[in-house]
């Protein structure tokens, strides 16, 4: 049976509107291994890919998958993995190759509570660092954060979009919220949505370099079997790709390759914001947390209290600017998060002093419930 | 005379393994096989994970995929999954393979995926100074096993047979002309083959264990191997420290890239 036309209205998970969402976008290979709570992505991935003609593997490990990922981009599918904390800690080696070898994939993080096994059935957004950091060296990476099911569906398009563009690997951030909360949304229409490829190099060019340091930073692909052979690896490399001892062509590579996100971060950032014109101080919030600090500032602002929302759909590149433009106004930032003030710091640190921030901050599985931050705004209206 | 030329970057020369390596040797064997099935280089996807035998792939004129350490087998799974027209060779060594990368290796072989891995065993880890690996023997030295192993080694080959692959073969580069039969018949073979190369390195292992040259390791790969007809007729003590060399494994199961297709087909019919 050929896929059935789904129902554009339904009621769905956000696990579920993110596996829609990687099918919209055209996604056609998916590797993964199963982990509270993201299991539900590959669950529906492997009744739906087959029948768009894609390809579902369930590895026997994260780092396989990783791996997996990886060898079906280079082949020319557009490429995914879904995982939970202790898989995205096993991933990080061969994000980290996905970033040096500009191989254009996206993984999905479900976050639970961590360290280590942590909390397998709860929430936390502790794994933003991580996102960053976690593999090692300078590299790029790119993050986005949805809220709620139907921006789940939507941002995993652009997960894909923005990997194919920069190539680069794109982390989708869930929290275990969003990925089990059922809502009910309004799917887009097929010719609604964008679909973005990869920037394809010419087969037939015998001059073509894998890694040419081009006037837009991003090397159009060829994909394996086109016709033009060529060499990937993860060490440092040169236009041509292989490996290079060369101080100077090792700097040209990776300062290239940071720069390329960098240079486009007006492209890629995008924040959501309420009632800030005329903000006395405001909320930082993303995720499912951001949903309490929507519902809090609507109460507030209610009561008369002049508080505005900002609310980033993407982490990494972190909205340094804005932030810092923002702190230039508001006399506070509240940053609420699930974990210990991860972003705060990042807040803290772009708002160069210009403003203080307040720290509210949950580690023990629960969300940060919305009368809690509105105690807090109001308590901070007495003093602004 | 077979050109050669034809299959290698040339201008990567010279190679970064040392004088008295073997690897050479079962390069060479790899492009006749190659050379005598008639692929083209386009088709052809080569794919390494980390160590001395992983370079390989940079020297040789196809679509070269060198990976992070003991995931070649992971990647090449995606690169076969997503274009299963494409031949998929796999080349790796003792410590990649079945130390860090174990993992993968004995579930490609029991899902029975359509690549060939062409398995260098040196007995250790060259590229990082000659450690201890799986497949050092008990009691011989590395340089993390100064006074001799106290571990019992992997055979590889029948971890390979025992994970369920269609093609399991065995020979040391002393017998080119045999190893280049039995690769080509691993790249020809639908389903996931393993030809394990027995290939000296005396950097690494002959030194610190009383084989002082070469050539006396090639005497050593020489003296121990043991056909397999001639080694079904050999008492388990006799045949310890022997490598038992030739087609271990030749079976026809199905190949999981073709059951998936055909998975697609049904689902969408």
């Amino acid at each position: 049976m050929v896929r059935k036309e789904r129902k554009r209205i339904r009621v769905m998970t956000g696990n579920e509107a993110c596996a829609e969402g990687a099918i919209a976008a055209g996604c056609r290979f998916f590797a993964g291994y199963p982990i509270t709570p993201s299991s539900e992505i590959a669950e529906v991935l492997s009744a739906e890919l087959p029948r768009v003609g894609g390809k579902f593997i369930q590895m026997e490990d994260e780092i396989a998958s990783m791996g997996a990922v990886i060898g079906a981009s280079l082949a020319g599918s557009k490429a995914m993995t879904a995982t939970s904390g202790p898989g995205f800690s096993l991933k990080q080696e061969n994000i980290g190759y996905a970033s040096m070898a500009e191989v254009p994939c996206v993984i999905v993080n479900v976050m639970r509570g961590g360290p280590s096994t942590g909390l397998p059935t709860l929430p936390s957004q502790s794994d933003v660092m991580q996102t960053r950091w976690g593999t090692h060296g300078d590299h790029p990476i790119i993050a986005l954060v949805p809220s709620s099911v139907r921006e789940t569906f939507d941002l995993t398009v652009r997960a894909f979009n923005l990997a194919e563009s920069y190539r680069v690997p794109v982390v989708l951030l869930l929290d275990e919220i969003v990925g089990h909360t059922s809502e009910k949304v309004e799917l887009p229409d097929t010719g609604e949505i964008e679909i973005v490829e990869r920037q394809k190099g010419d087969p037939t060019n015998k001059e073509y370099l894998p890694y040419k340091h081009t006037e837009s930073d991003i090397p159009p692909m060829i994909s394996f079997g086109e016709g033009i052979r060529f060499h990937v690896t993860g060490l440092c490399h040169d236009e041509t790709g292989f490996p290079t001892n060369d101080s100077r062509q090792i700097d040209l590579l990776l300062r290239r390759l940071n720069r390329k996100i960098e240079r486009y971060q007006h492209l890629i950032i995008d924040n959501q914001t309420e009632h800030l014109d005329d903000a006395l101080f405001a909320v930082f919030a993303y995720g499912s947390t951001s949903r309490s600090a929507k519902w809090a500032v609507r109460r507030a602002r209610e009561e008369g209290i002049r508080v505005g929302l900002f609310r980033p759909t993407v982490l990494w590149p972190f909205a340094r600017n804005e932030v810092h433009s923002l702190a230039q106004k508001v006399r506070y930032i509240i940053v609420a998060e699930m974990n210990l003030g991860q972003m705060a710091h990042e807040v803290e640190w772009a708002s160069r002093g210009s403003t203080e921030v307040i720290r509210i901050n949950r580690i023990d599985g629960e969300p940060v419930r919305p009368l809690a931050l509105l105690d807090t705004i109001r308590e901070v209206a007495r003093n602004v | 005379m077979f050109d050669y030329g034809l299959y290698l970057r040339k201008e990567k020369f010279p190679l970064i393994w040392c004088s008295g390596c073997g690897d050479g040797i079962a390069l060479k064997a790899i492009l006749r096989a190659i050379d005598r099935i008639g692929l083209s280089k386009d088709e052809i996807v080569m794919v390494s994970g980390i160590g001395c035998s992983s370079r390989l792939p940079g020297y040789v004129d196809f679509n070269t995929l060198h990976t992070t350490h003991g995931r070649a087998i992971a990647f090449a799974t995606g690169v076969k999954m997503a274009k299963p027209e494409l031949t998929v060779i796999v080349v790796t060594g003792d410590g990649d393979a079945t130390a860090i990368g174990g993992n993968h290796y004995i579930h490609a072989a029991r899902r029975n995926i359509d690549l060939t891995v062409i398995l260098f065993n040196n007995w250790i880890y060259g590229m990082t100074g000659g450690q201890v690996s799986p497949t050092t023997p008990f009691g011989k030295k590395a340089s993390t096993a100064p006074y001799g192993s106290t571990e019992n080694s992997f055979n590889i080959s029948g971890l390979a047979e025992a994970a369920g692959a269609s093609f399991v073969a065995r020979e040391t580069v002393y017998r080119p002309q045999v190893l280049d039969k039995l690769i080509e018949r691993a790249i020809r073979k639908k389903g996931f083959s393993v030809v394990e190369v027995f290939t000296p390195c005396p950097t690494g292992y002959g030194r610190r264990n009383k084989i002082r040259t070469a050539i006396d390791m090639m005497y050593e790969l020489k003296g121990n191997s043991v056909q397999k007809s001639r080694a079904e007729k050999m008492s388990p003590d006799e045949l310890k420290g022997k490598i038992v060399t030739g087609v271990l494994v030749d079976t026809d199961l199905p190949e999981y890239t073709e059951e998936y297709q055909k998975l697609i087909d049904r689902v969408r019919s």
